[in-house]
């Protein structure tokens, strides 16, 4: 490690504060809080672009609220008015139409960063003690995340917010026993109307809010565990570890600027890869839609749900391949935490991969014919990956060796 | 290297997963040269205003545009006079009269564009059952979209093929569902004279209002891309900046490395 780390190092610890910064960092010490937490902070000197993501879904989300608290200012939610209020953002509000294309561009890519954020942490096995925190509230995020995603396609009330909702209110209504109340809870009426839009427009609202607390647990949980890395070994010496500042901030910028690039191809040139256009058809209670079709990021959970052939046992399915994933940190019982050193794992979990495609493509095509059978063959190697294969195999496998330090396995011993 | 291998594949199946979405309609129409098209494609304003004229002498005596008010024919380069002019010219329900009876006043700028029934349902009584759509953003919803449009507008036959079914209130139309459809033929040769000389056949009134229908689906699109070149090369200029800086940094280390 080179000698200007070190110093930056033992100048942290006497923080020289001086005037209004020492004044209030003596009351409220924020401000070594974030020298400690965001300059000083010590980072795997090994993370590749997967890392990003991290920072990248902390703007986006920013983006969303501040994005979407204007559009709540010009939306109005009622069964009569909501789709002609969306209309008048894009069309009559001064910027309306390029504050409407940021909210709807950032959701899309809020659940792609977050998959991708995801499966990061399934492949180098950052659920893994003392990660288990980090991991759980991390899914849990991402349940809120979804829920938020749909309470909002709702808004625009379109054909397909109405019978998306549909079809997601009647499946909570399958649930034997307690289905039919909870149902009422989410509509508020005998059909989906002025109550269920304000509710959910109210809810859209709230669980945004609530995310950002979620996350401040996350990334707390995060700066006490420290990142995982590429290799899955814990650092051990100052040389395998580089402050966060300049290092980590100049990497993620590069990966937030490329970031925005895509996220600006996709808004002022290819919306319409986004968008669905049956959507931009107000919501009619009396004329079903040929194709009823969720956003592609929950496709993979319709094929789940379609191919099972009970409507109650669909929706266990649906949510059981994400509650499976809360059990993860003590399904792998494997000690080794990075796939690189278990090839037969890194294949299995690729497999996993495959799986969740060819389900969002089976949920594409209904799940009919040819489909229905690649969804349940798909669906059971989901299930089987998580509940069958990890908690043997880790077990039995034979993992590469891993390096001695961090630094090491970069050549740098 | 092989790590790279993989991650890249694994984005491109995440990229193709998603233009999963569009639908695609049984039989595609012949493809028609816009220029509006692709990510640089801008409006023909001459074309718009043609267009907008269709509309307002023949689509509009059956379909609304409800979601768009007079000002926003700025957008097709109307003068804030021509758009007053036009919407004192059209009679909008007004306020209660002293009387108790409803009243009728002259449109304003703000005003949304008249609907030519009061509701859907009168519509469909007078319609023959079917309520003409909206066409606030029929470009943008209907499969095929301007291509599909043209091909429509285009497409009827009169007379009819000899094997098709003789419907009464019945049109037959190439590109209609089943071929047959309650609207008549809209345009026709000189039916309406452009103020620019423009000679109106039925190909250039529907080459006009489909591009008329296309902006009014998407009026935003040629300050969209305006804009969007202008961040893009702005977000070029700062990567280039950002990959300098960070090899800086990240030089002390490899160098050890």
């Amino acid at each position: 490690m080179s000698i200007p780390d070190q110093k930056q190092t033992s100048a942290s610890s006497t923080p020289p504060y001086s005037g209004l910064a020492g004044w209030i960092n003596r009351r409220l010490p924020v401000i070594s809080a974030f020298r400690a937490e965001y300059v000083d902070f010590r980072v795997p000197r090994n993370l590749n672009g997967w890392w990003n993501f991290g920072a990248i879904l902390t703007l986006v989300l920013g983006l969303m609220l501040a994005s979407g608290v204007f559009l709540a200012m010009n939306y109005t939610p009622t069964d009569a008015g909501a789709f002609l209020s969306v209309e008048a953002i894009e069309r009559q509000l001064s910027g309306g139409w390029l504050l409407r294309a940021m909210h709807m561009t950032g959701a899309n890519l809020f659940l792609a960063a977050l998959y991708l954020h995801l499966f990061r942490g399934l492949y180098y096995g950052s659920y893994k003690a003392p990660r288990e925190l980090l991991w759980l509230t991390g899914l849990v995020l991402m349940l809120m995340v979804m829920a938020t995603a749909f309470a909002g396609y709702l808004l625009p009330w379109g054909q397909m917010s109405y019978w998306g909702a549909d079809v997601i209110t009647k499946a909570v209504g399958a649930i034997p026993g307690i289905g039919p109340t909870l149902e009422h809870i989410m509509t508020g009426s005998d059909h989906l109307g002025d109550i269920f839009l304000h509710r959910f427009f109210v809810l859209h609202f709230v669980l945004a809010f609530l995310i950002v607390g979620v996350v401040g647990m996350h990334v707390a949980a995060v700066h006490v565990s420290g990142s995982n890395n590429p290799t899955g070994v814990e650092p051990r010496t100052p040389k395998d570890t580089v402050p966060f500042y300049p290092y980590y901030v100049s990497k993620d910028l590069v990966g937030l600027i490329l970031f925005a690039m895509v996220f600006a191809a996709l808004m002022f040139f290819w919306p319409n890869m986004l968008i669905e256009p049956d959507n931009y058809t107000p919501a009619d209670p009396m004329h079903t839609p040929a194709d009823i079709e969720p956003e592609w990021y929950f496709l993979p959970f319709y094929g789940l749900l379609q191919s099972v052939p009970s409507k109650f046992g669909g929706l266990v399915a649906a949510a059981g391949s994400l509650l499976v994933l809360f059990a993860l940190p003590w399904l792998d019982r494997s000690p080794v935490r990075s796939m690189r050193f278990r090839p037969l794992c890194r294949i299995g979990l690729l497999g996993v991969v495959c799986a969740f495609i060819v389900l969002a493509d089976a949920g594409k095509h209904h799940a009919q014919g040819g489909w229905l059978i690649a969804a349940r063959l798909a669906g059971l190697y989901y299930f089987g990956y998580f509940l069958v294969f990890l908690p043997l195999v880790s077990r039995t496998e034979k993992t590469r060796p891993l390096p001695s330090s961090i630094a090491a396995s970069q050549g740098d011993a | 290297m092989r790590k790279h291998v993989f991650a890249g594949s694994l984005l491109a199946a995440f990229t193709l997963a998603m233009p999963a979405l569009a639908s695609t309609p049984d039989k595609a129409p012949p493809h028609q040269k816009w220029s509006f098209e692709g990510a640089t494609g801008t409006y023909d304003k001459a074309s718009l205003q043609r267009g907008f004229l269709v509309y307002d002498h023949v689509c509009a005596s059956c379909h609304g545009m409800r979601s768009l008010t007079y000002r926003d024919l700025e957008g097709i380069g109307l003068s804030d006079q021509a758009i007053t002019d036009l919407a004192h010219s059209k009679q909008i329900a007004g306020p209660v009269g002293i009387s108790g009876m409803p009243t009728m006043r002259p449109g304003l700028p703000d005003d949304h564009f008249r609907s030519p029934f009061p509701n859907d349902a009168a519509a469909a009584a007078v319609m023959g059952g079917v309520a003409p759509p909206d066409q606030s953003r029929l470009a943008a919803v209907h499969p095929g979209g301007a291509d599909w449009l043209y091909a429509f507008l285009t497409g009827y036959r009169m007379p009819p093929p000899a094997d098709a079914p003789v419907v009464p209130g019945k049109f037959y139309n190439d590109w209609a569902e089943g071929h047959m459809i309650g609207m008549p033929p809209p345009l026709m040769n000189g039916a309406i004279q452009y103020p620019d000389g423009t000679p109106a056949t039925v190909e250039q009134q529907a080459k006009d209002i489909t591009t008329f229908l296309v902006w009014a689906a998407d009026p935003h699109r040629n300050e969209r891309h305006h804009i969007g070149k202008g961040v893009l090369a702005y977000l070029a200029v700062l990567l280039v900046l950002a990959i300098a800086w960070k090899r800086k940094i990240w030089k002390n280390l490899k160098s050890h490395g």
